[in-house]
């Protein structure tokens, strides 16, 4: 899933400067999923929002709404006839979702209440971990099922550098060596001569350095 | 190992020649002023037959390695250009890798780069398009298919030497050996080791080396710094990833008094020294005095190593 954390609560106190009213919009997607953007975080934002903007002796009004996904028209199109109200959206969804509000209602100022941080999935309720850069070409048959370009904070392609001390990364002993990971499970699986061979240099034309992308499924273009 | 020259680098005829090599290490200025390294050039000269100059070491702005080298050529000695994958991109690399030619220099050292986070640039975006593997591989192409990497003709190869770095120290261990076999793969010709301090470990390593047979296809120069003090030898034991200093060595530091740790430092980056020149598949050392760079005549002497060969 997309992972979110909220941006500092000043940060968006200072984005809604000079609205009066506005709408909190949450996402029903990835960001429910890893607690920061669904309906009760719709609900918590709005009450603190409400009671920050009282004790300043400016009041706002907040229209709270949350719909299935923000990434997707269908869904955004649902909060058509309440947007005109309102000086400012404030989407809590991940990037993506912010600026499908934005391409759809032009004239109304969106904000973030997110900051989008990364692809991965929970470790345990309310911990989340990276594990995929949306490189556009997947390695993860030569590399065990674990990721060096997500995962190693080099993105190295051909093993470990000098850093990887007891299993840890070299920039912080709570990080994981991608790579020691790597060889751990290669060697598990006796594949140890998928280690050997070279990478090629990487293409990263189907990475984000090949300019924004996009996925077309040719038989639904009907 | 071929003995034809594919270059005119003092450091390959020497190697090749079969003689025991010696580089050294020159750590460019935080700033503009070239005397910094026409000074250390002096107390480094004729104290070993090649000088690498790190590219931004610890991730710290310093002054570039290829303008660094051609200052070091001006005071007549021979550097190795070291290149780092995190500040550039293929074609940046490729760039510098032709400028750097183009201006004398004859030996580069192809290096991943230490994270960011260790600089005093944290905020930096870092690049890591090739890794140190690919790095070697695409100076390799240049040089002998005169290709860039993109596949166009390149006018005028670069002549260079091409070397690389490697930790047997680092985790995990049994990935060391296979590791240096790759660079042999993507084209490397000779390896500085990181500083050699547990002897014991490095040895194990070299026997994986010679096993395998890549100490016949690569030159390897064993990593040595000296300890400037019991503080210093204590940092690197515990702040360096990476870093193997056996209990031994530091209690020998801490045992010994302060204002002889100097000395006691330099016995033991000799001692150590003496001992790789007995390991087979050894042919050189790469003697780092980290901003210690007059220590580095002292230290080759006393492990007899000078004078340099003139070739």
């Amino acid at each position: 899933m997309v992972v979110g954390e909220r941006k500092p609560f000043d940060e968006i106190l200072k984005m809604l400067e000079g609205t009066k009213k506005i709408m909190v919009l949450g996402c029903g997607g990835c960001v429910t999923v890893c607690l920061t953007g669904g309906h009760d975080e719709v609900r918590v934002l709005s009450s603190q929002l409400r009671m920050a903007r009282d004790k300043d002796g400016n009041p706002l009004e907040i229209i709270e709404k949350t719909v299935e996904r923000q990434c997707d028209p269908e869904y955004v199109e649902e909060v058509a006839n309440l947007v005109p109200e309102v000086d400012a959206v404030l989407s809590m969804a991940c990037g993506a979702g912010v600026q499908y509000i934005a391409e759809r209602y032009t004239a109304t100022p969106v904000s973030p209440a997110l900051n989008t941080t990364f692809v991965g999935g929970s470790k345990k309720e309310g911990y989340y971990v990276e594990r995929c850069q949306t490189c556009g070409e997947c390695k993860l048959y030569y590399t065990g099922g674990i990721c060096p370009i997500a995962r190693c904070s080099k993105s190295l392609l051909n093993g470990p550098c000098g850093g990887s001390t007891k299993g840890k990364c070299e920039i912080d002993p709570e990080v994981d060596c991608a790579w020691q990971l790597i060889i751990d499970r290669l060697k598990a699986l006796n594949l140890m001569d998928r280690y050997e061979e070279l990478m090629p240099i990487n293409d990263w034309r189907t990475n984000r350095d090949g300019g924004p992308r996009k996925m077309v499924r040719e038989d639904f273009q009907r | 190992m071929s003995a034809e020259l594919k270059t005119d680098s003092r450091l390959e005829k020497i190697l090749k020649s079969g003689q025991f090599a010696v580089t050294g290490e020159c750590g460019p200025p935080r700033g503009a002023d070239p005397e910094v390294v026409r000074n250390k050039c002096k107390l480094l000269k004729d104290n070993a037959d090649a000088f690498n100059i790190t590219d931004n070491q610890t991730s710290v702005v310093r002054m570039s390695s290829i303008s660094s080298s051609v200052i070091m050529m001006q005071e007549g000695l021979e550097p190795v250009m070291q290149m780092v994958c995190r500040d550039r991109n293929r074609i940046a690399m490729q760039s510098d890798i032709l400028g750097g030619a183009a201006l004398g220099v004859k030996n580069m050292l192809c290096l991943s780069g230490d994270h960011q986070k260790f600089g005093d640039h944290p905020q930096a975006k870092n690049v890591f398009d090739l890794d140190s593997i690919q790095l070697i591989h695409t100076v390799r192409n240049m040089r002998d298919n005169g290709k860039f990497l993109g596949g166009d003709e390149i006018k005028g190869v670069p002549k260079l030497f091409i070397g690389a770095a490697e930790n047997p120290f680092a985790d995990p261990f049994e990935i060391r050996v296979p590791r240096l076999a790759k660079k042999v793969a993507a084209g490397v010709e000779f390896i500085q080791t990181q500083c050699i301090f547990n002897v014991k470990k490095f040895a194990e390593w070299m026997k994986g080396v010679v096993d395998r047979g890549l100490h016949e296809k690569v030159f390897i120069l064993g990593g040595v710094t000296p300890f400037k003090s019991f503080g210093m030898a204590s940092y690197m034991a515990k702040k360096v990833p990476g870093m193997d200093v056996p209990d031994e060595l530091l209690k020998r530091m801490k045992e010994t008094p302060k204002e002889k740790q100097a000395e006691e430092g330099i016995t033991i980056a000799v001692e150590i020294i003496k001992q790789l020149r007995e390991m087979k598949g050894i042919s050189g050392v790469h003697i780092m005095a980290i901003e210690w760079e007059e220590k580095v005549g002292e230290i080759a002497q006393k492990a007899g190593l000078l004078p340099r060969p003139k070739v």
